[in-house]
């Protein structure tokens, strides 16, 4: 059932609650009818798009545009999303025609320089993280994910161990690792963590076994903290046959430090659009390349560029390959704003992005510290937890009423109930592009939210009020889903 | 919190109502408060054969996605077929018209490893 337009859009009309019969543009009038092109088996009787005019479509979407909030308007400090800022340059770069009106089918010899951009952000993202080949093929960390888990099963199965089933996942995981690992058909061992936050070799040696097939874990870990016993977990994992496999949503702690390969993984990936630069967390378009150790190779999604005698080429005949994981080259303009963001920085440039990520974060995590409980009170890497637990036993506030209270002081909230192993978690990620100033002023409005729980919780119960949308229904979202406007 | 005294409790936040060989299992009052708004509920097949502690289903909030486990061995011979339309009901009771499932028990001797009511108030309050 369809809610009246004005509840669902807050005062702003739909698009399709705009204009009239008729009003559409003329740019197509002289076209000829659609049924001169397409055979009427793809015919609709009825087609009702909205018919606006050019003028009220642009101030509709201009209007729009201003209501959303993103990294260009304030802080967002999501933990494990790395919402850092994405430098200007590397989009213009993207955008340039040589690259933006590249057809896909153009061939490799008039594509060179498409090719070697692919071909450098391959090798560079190998020697970064010190795997031996990277696919630039995933679409987003998920589909990585994916995609290894689909290399560990065609790799068990040329061994003749198809009986290795389970996947190993810490409880401070994300979501995407258990889902991944289900979607191929493995069943998925849930690890608990020790009392510091940490996979431990102990509760490690007890789910190993021959049916083991991948462990898969991200370092540091959701807590923020760094799994420091990593290199022994591997090598258990190993002595039992199973894979190692990197999440690489928290990469941006360790770029110049550590590498995923030099720590045992065997398979990771890399998601650019947080690590590096791309504009995200809109559900838009990302970049998750996968990397893998030497053995693994042949089985990297098609095509991959190879340069052979100085020429640049797209490699499809691999026997071993899991084949593709999408259309065409994947989202390309990404792996030039990836490799702008990889040159523009350079090595060292990129060690300096972890350390500033992990000094903004523990700055902010004391300050924090003073007001609200830090479960794991030790130096964090790029983000860190908090918890409202005591709030809520005291004067029942919630994670929930501090995060929507910081949207009406003009910031984006944390992550909150994640990782599931703290209570009334909040997640927070500050990045390194965040000034003092910004990372002061945040604690200091969070600060000032924390009081107003203790004198006046109802404030943050009716929060927030100064947004263009209120308080939502987040159950009757769930559970009566509306997901399509209708007439 | 409500503890009912009738009940045997898992550290996972289940309870269990024992019928001879019979048990009918759902979540705590804790569990559901910690979850919050339930939306949906994912149980076993009635004739499934399942094992203690075992993963069996999903449980849904607006929070979180979290595992169901059984506190007990035995076949399912009913689930609660209402929360597929109110999962809310977990929410609003519990120990009642939010139950979950029922088993015939293979191992009724299993309830030695459950919790009695003080000992799991003890743990929930933790």
């Amino acid at each position: 059932m369809s809610q009246p337009a004005s509840e669902m859009s807050d005062g702003v009309p739909l698009i399709f609650e705009l204009g009239q019969k008729g009003r559409a543009n003329r740019y197509f009038e002289d076209a000829k009818p659609l049924e001169t092109y397409l055979p009427p088996s793809v015919l609709r009787e009825e087609l009702p798009l909205p018919e606006n005019s050019e003028l009220d479509v642009v101030r509709h979407y201009t209007r729009l545009s201003q209501r959303t909030f993103g990294i260009d308007v304030g802080f967002y400090p999501l933990g494990s999303c790395t919402m850092k800022y994405n430098p200007r340059v590397n989009d213009a770069i993207a955008a340039r025609r040589e690259f933006a009106e590249l057809h896909p089918y153009t061939p490799d010899e008039l594509a060179q320089g498409a090719l070697q951009v692919m071909y450098e952000l391959e090798r560079s993202l190998s020697s970064l993280f010190g795997m031996a080949a990277f696919s630039l093929n995933p679409s987003a960390g998920a589909h990585a994910e994916l995609a290894a888990l689909l290399i560990a099963k065609k790799y068990f199965k040329d061994r003749g161990e198809t009986h290795r089933d389970k996947v190993i996942v810490p409880d401070t995981a994300h979501g995407t690792n258990p889902a991944s690992a289900a979607m191929c058909g493995f069943h998925v061992i849930s690890l608990p963590s020790d009392s510091r936050g940490r996979v431990s070799v102990e509760e490690i040696r007890k789910v190993l076994g021959p049916d083991t097939a991948v462990c898969m874990m991200t370092n540091p870990n959701t807590l923020g903290l760094f799994e420091e016993q990593i290199a022994q977990i591997a090598a258990e994992v190993h002595a039992a046959g199973g894979l190692m496999y990197y999440d690489g949503a928290n990469a941006n702690a360790i770029m110049g430090y550590t590498r995923p390969g030099d720590m045992g993984f065997d398979l990771m990936h890399l998601n650019t659009h947080k690590t590096f630069t791309i504009p995200h967390g809109g559900g838009g378009a990302g970049h998750g390349p996968l990397g893998v150790a030497a053995y693994l190779v042949d089985y990297l999604p098609t095509p991959v560029v190879v340069a052979r005698d100085g020429e640049f080429a797209l490699e499809f005949d691999r026997p071993k390959s899991i084949g593709p994981m999408r259309s065409f080259w994947s989202n390309f303009a990404h792996a030039v704003r990836a490799l702008a963001y990889l040159y523009a920085n350079g090595e060292a440039g990129l060690k300096r992005v972890s350390q500033l990520a992990v000094l903004n974060a523990n700055y902010l995590r004391v300050k924090v510290a003073e007001f609200l409980e830090t479960p794991y009170p030790e130096t964090c890497r790029h983000e860190f937890v908090a918890s409202a637990q005591r709030l809520k036993k005291e004067h029942g506030v919630r994670a929930l009423d501090l995060a929507k209270a910081l949207l009406d002081r003009g910031y984006m909230a944390p992550t909150i109930y994640f990782p599931l192993i703290v209570p009334e978690s909040l997640m927070i990620e500050p990045t390194e592009t965040e000034s003092k100033e910004t990372l002061d002023d945040f604690a200091a409005a969070l600060h000032g939210i924390v009081e107003t729980a203790k004198t006046n919780p109802q404030e943050l119960f009716d929060a927030p009020t100064a947004t263009v949308v209120g308080r939502v229904d987040e159950t009757r979202a769930a559970r009566q889903p509306d997901l399509r406007w209708r007439a | 919190m409500a503890v009912p005294e009738d009940l045997l409790y898992s550290k996972e936040h289940e309870w269990v109502r024992l019928d001879g060989d019979s048990a009918t299992i759902g979540i705590t009052d804790y569990a559901q408060n910690a979850l919050g708004d339930i939306v949906y509920v994912e149980l076993p097949r009635v004739g499934a054969k399942i094992e203690q502690f075992g993963n069996v289903g999903v449980i849904e909030s607006v929070k979180a996605v979290s595992d169901l486990f059984t506190p007990m061995s035995g076949e399912v011979v009913a689930i609660n077929d209402g929360l597929e339309n109110d999962p809310a009901a977990v929410n609003r009771e519990p120990y009642g018209a939010g139950w979950l499932l029922k088993l015939h028990l293979s191992k009724p001797d299993e309830r030695n490893n459950l919790l009695a009511p003080a000992e799991y108030d003890k743990i929930a309050a933790e």
